[in-house]
């Protein structure tokens, strides 16, 4: 079945393509979820569960030519659609208690998400300014600042995250400093992600072609101000596109320091869940909400990205 | 070092090794005050590392080089006085994407001489002019044709009123059509007395301009002369091997 661009179908046949598709989806829902004595009546009782496989494939493959007499952008948008309501219609067989999700989602954001977000975003910024350092000292011609540096990336990314959380939570307070969950939080993040990110800097600044470096030099310039001045103002055209992306990755690695009690999103969902034996509910909402801020902070990445690749160079 | 004629660069004895492989060979070059160097030769014979020693873009591991009395060594002070004294303009322009033709100008005079903004800029409008740039100066340079950022890159040289200019092929990134501007920038540059030394293939242009001209091959000066005993009555065969090639490709 080909996948063919067809410019002379019209929004209402595609509209009504949709609708069928959504009833085709309603099936599939009804042929795995609900009893099948239709089935069994229809094949004998004996037969139900290859007739299951034989229902389902010729569903699917219907929906697929159905899909296929559709223009490419939309067939994406309805593929998407299609797998959310079937993602929707999996969520229902948990059987959710809505008045509770209403009641509770209110505190899940303004709690949970806000801290989620402001924790996210402190750490951000300062791993980038570690990854900044980091880079750079990889980069140097001092030997102890390669150490340095190498013995910093080497730890933090070989280490998982969560050990990371508990050996600064825990570790602090025996060199004589009591750290509080927040800032334990927003160390481990910052100190772990900029080990990461520090690779991408250094890429980023090796990616400027070596005559950049040689005019600057020949001009007089000296190091520090040749990086500065010529060196970084192109290399962060280059670096901040996936800096964008590692935030959406912290977003959800934030939840890890839930484990030091940190209130955010996931401590918060599990909590209050936990209180009323609704753990799926809250669990489900909180992926839901993490999800929309990924999606929301998806579409801020890709706005930077096409600012940043489209500026004059 | 202000004895007698005055040199503008000493070369003596200066060899140079990429781990084993031996670029220079015992160099030696006394450059005069405003005189014109065309140094030519077969690719990788070591032309451009030559001049990249002069402002030690390049180390050298023996013997001595000199530019307008100060000695190069590692240190960084002897270093900034060199690059101070010596402009370069090189093969790839290297002039810096992300700034305005006008910013490129400024940004040594400013943050090397510390120079004021305005002043930076009257003095890069003027050299600018000089090039026949200045009316493009809020552009970026990637808006310009090579032989206009070929033309940038020499403003930006001389904004730094540099005593010697080296130029490494600058023309031998450009299309044909856009050769001429770039030569005829340097010709008139070359008639205000500045000290150049330039590798280039471009014989009218040698011939033209150049007071000697420099056989190069295999890491060593070959022949040495003016630019009608170079090209007219060349003495070894390897120099008459390249100008045949050359004329051949022209």
């Amino acid at each position: 079945m080909p996948l063919t661009y067809q410019k002379t179908y019209r929004t209402s046949t595609t509209l009504s393509i949709l609708v069928v598709l959504c009833v085709l989806i309603g099936a599939y829902y009804v042929y795995f979820y609900r009893d099948s004595a239709w089935l069994a009546t229809l094949v004998g009782a004996t037969h139900v569960p290859m007739a299951r496989w034989v229902v389902g494939i010729v569903i699917f493959a219907v929906n697929y030519a159905l899909l296929g007499r559709v223009p490419k952008t939309l067939q994406i948008v309805m593929t998407f659609i299609e797998l959310f309501l079937l993602l929707g219609l999996f969520m229902t067989t948990f059987q959710l208690s809505l008045p509770f999700i209403r009641q509770k989602i209110g505190f899940l954001i303004l709690q949970g998400a806000f801290t989620t977000l402001y924790v996210s975003a402190i750490s951000i910024v300062i791993a980038f300014c570690i990854a900044l350092v980091t880079a750079i000292a990889r980069l140097s011609s001092n030997g102890v600042a390669v150490g340095i540096a190498r013995f910093y990336t080497s730890f933090f990314r070989g280490l998982p995250l969560l050990i990371q959380i508990f050996i600064l939570y825990m570790g602090f307070p025996q060199l004589g400093f009591v750290i509080n969950p927040i800032p334990a939080g927003v160390a481990a993040l910052s100190l772990c992600y900029g080990a990461y990110m520090s690779e991408i800097f250094r890429a980023g600044i090796q990616s400027i072609p070596v005559g950049q470096w040689e005019a600057s030099r020949a001009l007089g310039l000296h190091k520090s101000k040749i990086m500065r001045l010529v060196i970084l103002p192109q290399a962060l055209k280059i670096i901040i596109p996936p800096t964008g992306n590692h935030f959406i990755a912290m977003l959800k690695d934030s939840s890890l320091v839930s484990v030091v009690g940190v209130w955010e999103l996931t401590y918060v969902a599990s909590t209050v869940g936990n209180r009323d034996f609704r753990n799926m509910e809250m669990l489900i909402t909180a992926a839901a909400i993490y999800w929309f801020m990924s999606i929301v902070l998806e579409l801020v990445q890709s706005r930077i990205e096409r600012k940043f690749s489209t500026a004059t160079r | 070092m202000q004895n007698g004629t005055a040199y503008a660069i000493t070369m003596g004895g200066v060899n140079k090794w990429y781990g084993q492989h031996h670029v220079l060979k015992d160099i030696e070059l006394q450059v005069k005050d405003k005189e014109k160097i065309v140094i030519c030769g077969p690719s990788g014979s070591g032309k451009s590392t030559l001049i990249r020693c002069i402002n030690g873009l390049e180390g050298h591991q023996k013997g001595r080089i000199v530019v307008d009395g100060v000695e190069l060594s590692d240190e960084l002070a002897s270093l900034d006085r060199v690059r101070g004294d010596a402009g370069m303009v090189f093969q790839q322009f290297n002039l810096f994407p992300h700034m305005t033709i006008l910013d490129n100008c400024t940004l040594a005079p400013i943050h090397v001489k510390g120079m004021k903004k305005a002043e930076a800029r009257d003095l890069a409008m003027r050299y600018m002019a000089r090039v026949k740039i200045q009316d493009q100066a809020h552009k970026y340079p990637s808006q310009l044709s090579g032989g206009q950022q070929q033309r940038v890159a020499i403003a930006r040289a001389l904004c730094m009123q540099p005593k010697i200019m080296l130029f490494d092929e600058p023309t031998s990134a450009l299309d044909p059509e856009m050769v001429k501007e770039v030569l005829d920038t340097m010709i008139e540059l070359a008639g205000m007395g500045m000290t150049m030394i330039c590798v280039t293939h471009e014989m009218g242009f040698a011939r033209q301009v150049a007071d000697r001209v420099i056989f190069m091959d295999n890491g060593a000066i070959v022949e040495s002369g003016s630019p009608q005993e170079i090209f007219g009555a060349p003495r070894t065969d390897r120099l008459k091997t390249f100008l045949s090639q050359i004329l051949h490709n022209h």
